[in-house]
C-alpha cells in the first residue's frame, strides 16, 4: 500500500513533441469565451487529440477581461509562450491590445468588430481607443488579421448571444485549424441547451462562411 | 459534457475535466462518502459539482457556514470511520486553522483529504499564501498534483496514506491546476460505507494538555514513517534521467512548464517531480543529487522545497549549487509561466531563448476591471447609502467604509469608492467597531448575507457589547454570489437543494441587542435612502438588511427592455456617473443609451433619472 499511483497517471514519462496548436481566447466576462473554448476542447478530444486548457473563474467574470488559453496536441501546460499563439480569438476588438505579446509572425487573429466600452470610460478615468485608428493599426501590424461583425451575424442567426459561436465558426475556416468542422458541430450540440441548437448551428455556419469566402 | 458524466462514466472512459471536477471524480473513486466546504475561488466548482451529483452518488455533502465548521464536520466523519473530503480556498484554511492544527494531533480513522486551492498571483484573493507551510506547521502530509488527472489519482492515493497512518492529508492545488481543463482517464468508483460509527477511545479525540503531549509524540513518529513512504513513492519520481550535472526539482503546475520548456528546447537536465512533498523525501532527494553540480528548484509561491534541499546539502556538506527563489534565479513572487521558466533556467543552463518580436502599436486598451453586474441589487444599495450620506452632509473624509469579501467589494471602484478598509471574511464589522472606538468618524460596515453567517455574527455581538457606534448594512442577495451562486442559511435550501429552515438575519441582529434593525428593498431607492438616513443618525449599533435577490437568480425570467428617450434626456449623466450601470453608455456624439444585450430590465435607473427620460422599450 501507499507505493504509488495507477500507471496511467505517470504522465511525466510522456515526452513532448514540439507539435501543438495554441489558441488564445480573450473577451469580457459573460461573452462565452470559456464555453467556446470548452466546445473546441471536447471536439479535440473526440478527434483523438490531447488538449489542455486554462480558464479564469471568480471575480474577473463580472464584466472584466477573461482569458482562456489552450494547447491542442502534445503539451503539458496550457499557458501560451510569447509570440507563440497559432490563433487568437478576440471577442472584443480593444482586447487584442492586451494580447499583443502572444501574437507572432504566423499568428492568425480573428476579432469581433463590436465594441464594449467599460464604465471607466464614461467616468473619464480611462479612454476607449478611436476605433478606426485602432483597427487600421492592428491590420497593419498583424500579418493575418480578420475582422468580423459577430453581433450582426448573431442577430441574423436568431439571437445576439450566439456571437461567440459565430467567432467559433470563423475559426473553423482558418487554414491549419486542427479539428474538423463535423466534430465541432457535434461538440456544439453536446454543450449548448437543446432549444438553442438550431440558432447556434446557424451562427456557426454564418461565421464560417464569413471567413471562408474571403 | 454533462455534469452527471462525472458520476456516470465508467472505468477507462475519458472526460475533459476541470481540475476541480476531477477532484469530485477522484473522491468518488476513492470511496469518499462525506464532503463539506465553504465556497471560495479557485476551489468553488468542486462544491458546485457535488451539489448536483452527491445525493445520487450516495455521498453526504454540505455547504458549511464557514471553513472551520466544514473542516470540523469532515474531521468528525473521518473519526467515525468514513472517508471524508473538505475543500476550500487557501485563505479558508486560515479560518479553519484552529481545527486543522488539532486534527493533525488527533488524527483520523477513515481517510481524510483537506484540499487547499492556493492562488498564486492573487487572481481572486487577498493574498498569496503557500499552504504547504501551513501543513508543515501542523504536521500534515502534502500532495501536489500538476494536472486534473493527478488531482483525481492523488485523491485515492491521499486517502490510502491518510487511512494507513491515521492522519489527515492536505492536497495543495493552485489556480492553474484547479482551473486547468484536460483529458482525464477514469477509474472505478468505489462503493463505501455511508454510515459511520464513532467508537470511543480514551485520550484520542480530546486534546487536553496531558493527552496532547502524547499525541504530539505520535504525530512526529507518523511523519517519520511517512517520509519513508515519500522516499519510495511513485508520485515522487525522476521523470528524466540523462548524463548531465544539472538537476531540476519541481512540483505542481510549474512541473508542466518545466517539461514543456525542456522539450521545446531539448535541454539535457535530470528532472525530479515531487507529488508528495511533505514530509520531505530526503532519501530520494539525496540519491537524485548524487553526482550533480547544480540543482534548479522550480516551485510556486514560497521556497519550500528549496529550503529543504539547502538544509539537506548544508547538513551533509555537499558541494552543489542550489538555484531557486533565494538566489533570484526565479521571481520571488507571483505565479510562473513557460516564459518565466525558460528565462530563469537560461540563467543557469546555456541555451538560446527564442527571439521576441514586438508589435509597433502604441494604443492602450481601456481599463476594464470587473464590475457589479447590470441589475445588481448591491448597486442600488450603495447608491442609496451614498445619497443618505450626502443628504446628511457628512463629508467624505468623515465617513469610513469598512467593506468585506463578496461581490460588493467592487464598490471599491469609482464612482462609489466605498471600501476604505477590507481585509478578510467578516472583518467589516470588527474593523468598523475598532474604527468607531478609535476615531470620531462615522463608520459604515458593508457585509453580504453569506459573509455575515460566515464570520459576521461574533463581531456584531462584540460591537453591541462594547457599545460601538456603527451602521452595519447586510447586503442580502439571497445567495453566495461571487463564487458562482451557492446557497447559505438565509434561504430555505441546503447544498443538496433540500428544504431547510431559514435563519433570519433580522432576528439574529435583534437578538444581539442592536438598537436599530430595519429590512429594506434596495429596489426602492427613495425609501432605502430614508432608512439609511435614520440608521446613520442612530447612536449605537444600527443594522439595515438590504434584501433583494442576485440578478443571476432572476436572469431567466422575462423582463422588459429599457431605453432612453432622447428628447427628454438632458445628458446630466447621473445614470452614467453616479448610478454607473454598465449597461448605460455614452455615444461619441454625447448621447446616452442603454445596451439591450447587457440591460437586465431591473428598472432602477428609471428612479435615478431626474428627467424621467428612461422608459420601457415598446
Amino acid at each position: 500500500m501507499c507505493t504509488g499511483m495507477s500507471p496511467e497517471s505517470n504522465r511525466g514519462e510522456k515526452m513532448i513533441s514540439k507539435k501543438c496548436y495554441k489558441i488564445y481566447l480573450i473577451g469580457i466576462g459573460g461573452q462565452g469565451t470559456i464555453k467556446t473554448a470548452t466546445i473546441i476542447g471536447e471536439a479535440a478530444m473526440s478527434q483523438g487529440l490531447n488538449v489542455v486548457m486554462s480558464e479564469v473563474h471568480g471575480m474577473a467574470q463580472r464584466g472584466g477581461t477573461v482569458v482562456t488559453e489552450m494547447k491542442i496536441g502534445q503539451a503539458e501546460s496550457p499557458l501560451i509562450e510569447r509570440n507563440a499563439a497559432n490563433l487568437v480569438l478576440a471577442f472584443e476588438p480593444s482586447e487584442i491590445l492586451r494580447t499583443l505579446d502572444k501574437i507572432g509572425e504566423q499568428t492568425q487573429v480573428i476579432a469581433n468588430s463590436s465594441t464594449i466600452v467599460p464604465f471607466t470610460v464614461s467616468l473619464g478615468i480611462s479612454t476607449y481607443p478611436e476605433k478606426k485608428r485602432m483597427l487600421d493599426k492592428l491590420k497593419k501590424e498583424i500579418n493575418n488579421f480578420y475582422l468580423i461583425d459577430a453581433e450582426k451575424l448573431a442577430k441574423e442567426a436568431g439571437h445576439l448571444i450566439t456571437a461567440n459561436i459565430v467567432i467559433l465558426g470563423a475559426a473553423l475556416a482558418i487554414p491549419g485549424f486542427p479539428i474538423s468542422r463535423k466534430i465541432v458541430i457535434e461538440s456544439v450540440k453536446k454543450n449548448l441547451p437543446v432549444r438553442m441548437i438550431d440558432i447556434n448551428l446557424k451562427a456557426l455556419e454564418l461565421g464560417y462562411k464569413e471567413l471562408f469566402s474571403e | 459534457m454533462k455534469i452527471e458524466d462525472i458520476l456516470e462514466k465508467k472505468k477507462d472512459e475519458k472526460l475533459f475535466l476541470l481540475g476541480n471536477e476531477a477532484a469530485v471524480r477522484g473522491a468518488l473513486e476513492a470511496g469518499i462518502t462525506f464532503t463539506s466546504t465553504y465556497p471560495g475561488t479557485p476551489s468553488s466548482e468542486i462544491g458546485n459539482v457535488l451539489a448536483k451529483i452527491a445525493k445520487k452518488a450516495g455521498v453526504y455533502f454540505e455547504f458549511s457556514v464557514n471553513e472551520k465548521v466544514a473542516l470540523e464536520v469532515s474531521a468528525a466523519a473521518a473519526a467515525s470511520g468514513l472517508r471524508s473530503f473538505v475543500f476550500m480556498k487557501h485563505v479558508g484554511l486560515n479560518v479553519a486553522a484552529d481545527a486543522f492544527m488539532s486534527t493533525a494531533y488527533t488524527g483520523v480513522r477513515g481517510g481524510m483529504i483537506i484540499l487547499s486551492a492556493d492562488d498564486p498571483s492573487m487572481h481572486s484573493s487577498q493574498n498569496e499564501q503557500d499552504n504547504r507551510l501551513f501543513a508543515q506547521m501542523a504536521g500534515v502530509p502534502v500532495l501536489e498534483p500538476a494536472n486534473p488527472q493527478e488531482v483525481k489519482d492523488l485523491m485515492h492515493y491521499g486517502v490510502e496514506i491518510s487511512e494507513e497512518f491515521q492522519i489527515p492529508v492536505l492536497m495543495r492545488t493552485t489556480t492553474r491546476v484547479s482551473h486547468m481543463r484536460a483529458i482525464v482517464k477514469l477509474g472505478d468508483i468505489k462503493k463505501k460505507n455511508k454510515e459511520g460509527f464513532f467508537e470511543k477511545e480514551e485520550n484520542r479525540f480530546n486534546i487536553a494538555p496531558a493527552f496532547a503531549r502524547k499525541l504530539r509524540k505520535s504525530l512526529v513518529e507518523k511523519l517519520q514513517q511517512i517520509e519513508e513512504v515519500a522516499n519510495n513513492s511513485t508520485v515522487n519520481q525522476i521523470v528524466k534521467e540523462c548524463n548531465s550535472k544539472t538537476g531540476v526539482i519541481t512540483s505542481g503546475a510549474p512541473y508542466n512548464y518545466v517539461i514543456d520548456v525542456v522539450n521545446e528546447n531539448n535541454l539535457q537536465v535530470n528532472i525530479l517531480k515531487l507529488g508528495l512533498s511533505y514530509p520531505f523525501p530526503r532519501g530520494l532527494v539525496r540519491k537524485f543529487l548524487d553526482g550533480l553540480e547544480r540543482v534548479i528548484i522550480v516551485e510556486e509561491v514560497e521556497p519550500f522545497i528549496e529550503k529543504e534541499v539547502l538544509a539537506l546539502i548544508g547538513k551533509e556538506y555537499k558541494k552543489i549549487k542550489v538555484h531557486g527563489k533565494l538566489d533570484d534565479t526565479f521571481p520571488r513572487i507571483y505565479e510562473y509561466n513557460p516564459d518565466i521558466i525558460a528565462e530563469s533556467i537560461a540563467k543557469v543552463v546555456n541555451f538560446n531563448l527564442p527571439e521576441q518580436t514586438d508589435k509597433n502599436i502604441d494604443i492602450e486598451p481601456p481599463f476594464r476591471p470587473p464590475v457589479l453586474c447590470p441589475g445588481c441589487p448591491h448597486r442600488s444599495s450603495i447608491y442609496a447609502i451614498k445619497k443618505a450620506v450626502n443628504s446628511l452632509k457628512i463629508r467624505d473624509e468623515d465617513v469610513i467604509y469598512s467593506n468585506d469579501i463578496g461581490c460588493y467589494t467592487l464598490a471599491m471602484q469609482p464612482p462609489y469608492n466605498m471600501a476604505d478598509y477590507c481585509i478578510c471574511m467578516g472583518s467589516s464589522i470588527g474593523i468598523g467597531s475598532g474604527m468607531a472606538k478609535a476615531t470620531k468618524q462615522k463608520v459604515i460596515s458593508l457585509i453580504g448575507d453569506s459573509t455575515f453567517f460566515h464570520a459576521g455574527i461574533p463581531p456584531l455581538i462584540n460591537a453591541v457589547h462594547n457599545r460601538a457606534n456603527i451602521m452595519v448594512v447586510v447586503l442580502d442577495n439571497r445567495i453566495t454570489a461571487m463564487t458562482g451562486g451557492q446557497p447559505n442559511p438565509s434561504i430555505p435550501l441546503d447544498g443538496w437543494g433540500e428544504e431547510t429552515p431559514v435563519i433570519s438575519i433580522e432576528e439574529l441582529a435583534k437578538a444581539t441587542g442592536a438598537g436599530y434593525v430595519a429590512v429594506i428593498n434596495p429596489g426602492n431607492i427613495k425609501k432605502a435612502t430614508e432608512i439609511f438616513k435614520e440608521a446613520l443618525q442612530y447612536k449605537g449599533v444600527s443594522v439595515v438588511i438590504s434584501r433583494s435577490p442576485c440578478i443571476m437568480l432572476k436572469s431567466k425570467e422575462k423582463r422588459p427592455n429599457f431605453q432612453i428617450n432622447q428628447e427628454k434626456c438632458t445628458r446630466c449623466q447621473i445614470c452614467l456617473k453616479q448610478f454607473n450601470c454598465p449597461a448605460i453608455y455614452k455615444k461619441d456624439d454625447g448621447s446616452i443609451h442603454i445596451n439591450e444585450l447587457l440591460c437586465t430590465g431591473c428598472g432602477v435607473c428609471v428612479q435615478v433619472c431626474p428627467q424621467k427620460a428612461i422608459e420601457v422599450k415598446k
